[in-house]
């Protein structure tokens, strides 16, 4: 592997741009400095092998289209991806700085063309968003491996396994950041700072004090290193805070998954296809609400409100082949005590819940999935208004569901040159960020598929910018 | 790992797989994967002979071992594959007994000293050791006759061996339920393996030796392959000359059996050799368990046979011919003896599940 080694770490050796972390914002914000001439350093807390954060999970980036030649059928403007944000999101907190993201979205494929980065089609099956989003070859970590291999060719000084612990920073200046090596502990100067730490999602002992004994049940999707200790020390020493504290994101996932990282696989498509019950074996919430990518991230919050934070999602053999296989072999029986057997659920109530549903479903076939059918089950609580067939074909099967929380919305707020920004409304002079712990500048609730990476890319490749420049000047 | 348990990981891994499916735009494996839920062996066994070992997939994937899912695809196809080969070589024995690289090197020895010995007994020694010139100078050291007859029954065995497990794979990939591919399926499949377009990764090129994509692997196979076909063209076209125009050789420099001969034996030179230099450069973490020794076995045995082919060339002309032109018919029956056994079936079921691929 090409890394350029270090000569040592001291205080002494000044870099101009620190990059702390080392995900997709971290690796534009180091390509942007470098491109401007700076020195960086890199500094990735995670091992090379987990390096690129929740970066490793991602597959497509969301952008504006214009039209090529004369055909016009692709085209996402600028003006619709506003509206689809507001939508989803609501109003940003940062009108300009969502109008600006938005707009330099145009340019970003032709960037990360030009920074190594290949493309592919849309995957097969995903959320017909082949207008809206960019698929990259190979998904995120691909990603990942093509910037790290260009900035290491640049000249990015690149160190894994550097967990920064807190930031030097005197008369709202940044000096040095404290590294701990593993086996030692160090301070790095630079004159100039980008966090791009991504959020707390990793921290359960944060999201307890939130969130109580429930998060003990929560599944992080992605990287265990996003445990959020420089938003924690530059909320402390100043920093403006953005966003819900409680905010996070959080889709259904298996609750075989293992506890940190298991990313795309572990979630289930399959709630849309059956019902939704808690372990008291009773429904809680319209499963056929809207289309499924708009109330995929509905179901984690709401699985988390449940006692125990589990679920188990039923369907029977008329549907099991509807959605995307799932990596964990769904519990199978042949009646439905039987399957509440399987599951730990109360039995009595749970058949009596399937017994209720297939009465208010009676006579529903030809469930049609790609459109809101209207096959709505007559005088229940809570109804089913779409996709509600009886659940009556053995044999059964059952999927437990626990909240998977993939991101947290509260960060820092920045300034129009990416600046972090204190509660005094100044901004400190050299510190700059990009990514997961800025994006609740532009996100407060809510997501938009691929979003995430634009925000990561723009916010990245201007702090870099605005780093390099300050530190240069 | 022994095969059932070999076959119920590969099924874990890929049931994994089709339930992500990042990987996708790398190569058919993952498209092919997308249209099944579940994996018998046969499905595994064509999966594996699909994969051409690009490894893109491994470095694009975030399961990838030390992550608890540790999912390996080119190393679980690559054992698979190895099992598959041993499945469906015949007979039986011999290809379990050649599983080992040691009895298959012990094989391919003792056909190699078998013709040096036939040699230096039968044909005396002031033959061998002699100026030969002019019109038919090899045959003076081995007579025509036993060359052809030795080629001909180690080739047809071969081609025999061949089409039994040609004819297992298409059984067992098809489920036992054998599918009909047209002409244009088929010549979609020769042009897939002709090009090698499932070597580049996706576009950007094949993730080896390590984990930057490059087209240079694709151009020491290419190198290979078609300096393989090459030697093949020239010994072909040296048998017409002497069966229909009455050339006996050896043949002009110029001549069209020699250009074939050297072009060919330089290209699998250069081919070999890189291939064994990116090998032994390769990260071991996603390569096949005994996979990396068939390739060596198979690699240094087409080199040695393009190396002495060529000194047959260049010292034609002196006494060391004799000695030379034995070392080298002896590597070619080592070569041949072995194929059927080796490395060398990759050509029948790759091929055969490019066919597959297409018909699906």
């Amino acid at each position: 592997m090409n890394v350029k080694q270090l000569p040592s770490l001291t205080e002494e050796r000044a870099f101009d741009v620190l990059v702390i972390g080392g995900g997709n914002a971290a690796l534009c914000a180091a390509l942007a400095a470098r491109e401007r001439g700076a020195s960086v350093l890199l500094l990735e807390r995670a091992p090379e092998h987990m390096r690129a954060g929740n970066t490793r999970h991602t597959r497509n980036i969301r952008c504006v289209r214009v039209a090529q030649g004369s055909a016009a059928s692709g085209v996402y403007s600028e003006e619709e991806f506003l509206e689809d944000l507001i939508q989803v999101t609501g109003k940003p907190p940062n009108m300009d700085l969502a109008k600006r993201t938005i707009h330099e979205s145009r340019e970003l494929p032709r960037w990360m063309s030009e920074h190594g980065v290949s493309w592919q089609e849309p995957l097969a099956g995903t959320l017909n968003l082949g207008r809206t989003n960019r698929w990259f070859l190979g998904g995120g970590k691909a990603l990942a491996n093509t910037y790290y291999l260009r900035a290491m060719e640049m000249g990015v000084h690149v160190r894994y396994g550097s967990f920064v612990e807190d930031l030097v920073i005197e008369n709202g200046q940044f000096r040095a950041a404290v590294v701990n090596l593993g086996s030692v502990k160090t301070k790095i100067g630079a004159r100039a700072a980008v966090v791009a730490t991504g959020g707390f999602e990793a921290n359960l002992g944060w999201l307890k004090t939130l969130w109580g004994e429930a998060a003990d049940n929560f599944i992080v999707r992605g990287t265990p290193y996003n445990d959020g200790t420089l938003l924690a020390r530059l909320l402390e020493k100043g920093a403006n805070p953005i966003g819900d504290p409680k905010g996070f994101h959080a889709v259904a996932v298996d609750a075989r998954a293992p506890k940190f990282d298991g990313g795309i696989v572990t979630r289930l498509d399959a709630i849309p296809f059956g019902i939704v019950v808690n372990r008291q074996g009773c429904r809680f919430y319209d499963e056929g609400e809207n289309i499924w990518p708009k109330r995929y991230a509905s179901w984690g919050r709401l699985i988390a409100e449940q006692p125990g934070q589990i679920a188990y999602c039923i369907v029977d053999s008329k549907t099991i082949h509807g959605f995307l296989p799932p990596m964990y072999k769904p519990f199978c029986a042949d009646t439905i005590p039987g399957l509440a057997n399987l599951l730990n659920v109360d039995t009595n109530a749970f058949s009596q819940t399937v017994e209720v549903f297939n009465r208010a479903t009676a006579g529903n076939t030809n469930l049609r999935m790609e459109c809101l059918d209207g096959l709505s089950s007559r005088g229940l609580l809570p109804a089913k208004t779409n996709w509600a067939v009886p659940i009556d074909s053995p044999p059964f099967y059952g999927l437990p569901l626990r909240p998977g929380i993939t991101f947290t919305y509260m960060g820092v707020t920045i300034d129009d040159q990416s600046r972090v920004v204190e509660q005094s409304g100044r901004p400190f002079r050299n510190v700059f960020a990009a990514g997961e712990i800025m994006s609740g500048n532009i996100l407060t609730k809510g997501y938009l598929a691929g979003f995430g990476l634009t925000i990561g890319s723009i916010s990245g490749k201007l702090a870099g910018k605005e780093a390099a420049n300050y530190a240069r000047s | 790992m022994p095969g059932l348990e070999l076959f119920q990981e590969a099924n874990r891994q890929l049931t994994i797989c089709n339930s992500c499916r990042y990987c996708e735009g790398y190569c058919p494996v993952f498209r092919a994967i997308e249209t099944r839920r579940d994996f018998t062996n046969g499905d595994v066994q064509y999966l594996a002979n699909l994969c051409h070992d690009c490894r893109a997939c491994y470095y694009a994937c975030m399961y990838a071992p030390p992550h608890e899912f540790a999912i390996n695809i080119p190393k679980i196809l690559a054992d698979t594959r190895i099992e598959s080969y041993r499945r469906w070589s015949w007979p039986g024995f011999l290809s379990r007994a050649l599983d080992h690289r040691l009895v298959e090197a012990a094989l391919a020895f003792i056909a190699w000293a078998v013709v040096i010995l036939l040699s230096v007994t039968i044909v005396s020694n002031d033959r061998i050791f002699a100026r030969h010139l002019g019109s038919g100078a090899f045959y003076q050291v081995i007579p025509y006759l036993a060359m052809v007859i030795g080629g001909m029954v180690l080739f047809f065995y071969g081609i025999c061996v061949w089409i039994v497990g040609g004819i297992r794979f298409w059984s067992d990939a098809n489920n036992n339920a054998p599918q009909l591919s047209t002409l244009k399926m088929v010549a979609g499949a020769i042009a897939d393996a002709v090009s090698l377009s499932y070597l580049k990764g996706g576009g950007p090129g094949c993730y080896y030796p390590q984990d930057r994509p490059s087209s240079v692997r694709r151009v020491y196979h290419s190198l290979t392959a078609w300096g393989f076909l090459s030697a093949l063209i020239s010994t072909s076209l040296a048998a017409i000359y002497q069966d229909v125009f009455h050339w006996l050789p050896p043949f002009r420099i110029t001549s069209a059996p020699v250009l074939f001969g050297t072009a060919g034996g330089v290209a699998m030179i250069v081919g070999t050799l890189g291939l064994i230099w990116f090998k032994l450069k390769s990260d071991n973490i996603p390569a096949g368990t005994v996979a990396p020794s068939m390739d060596y076995m198979f690699l240094v045995m087409l080199c040695l046979t393009s190396f002495s082919g060529l000194f047959t060339l260049v010292f034609r002309t002196t006494p060391a011919m004799g000695s030379i032109l034995v070392i080298h018919l002896g590597l070619v029956a080592a070569l041949f003896i072995t194929a059927p056994y080796g490395k060398f079936v990759h050509v029948v079921y790759r091929f055969l599940a490019l066919v597959k691929y297409r018909t699906e």
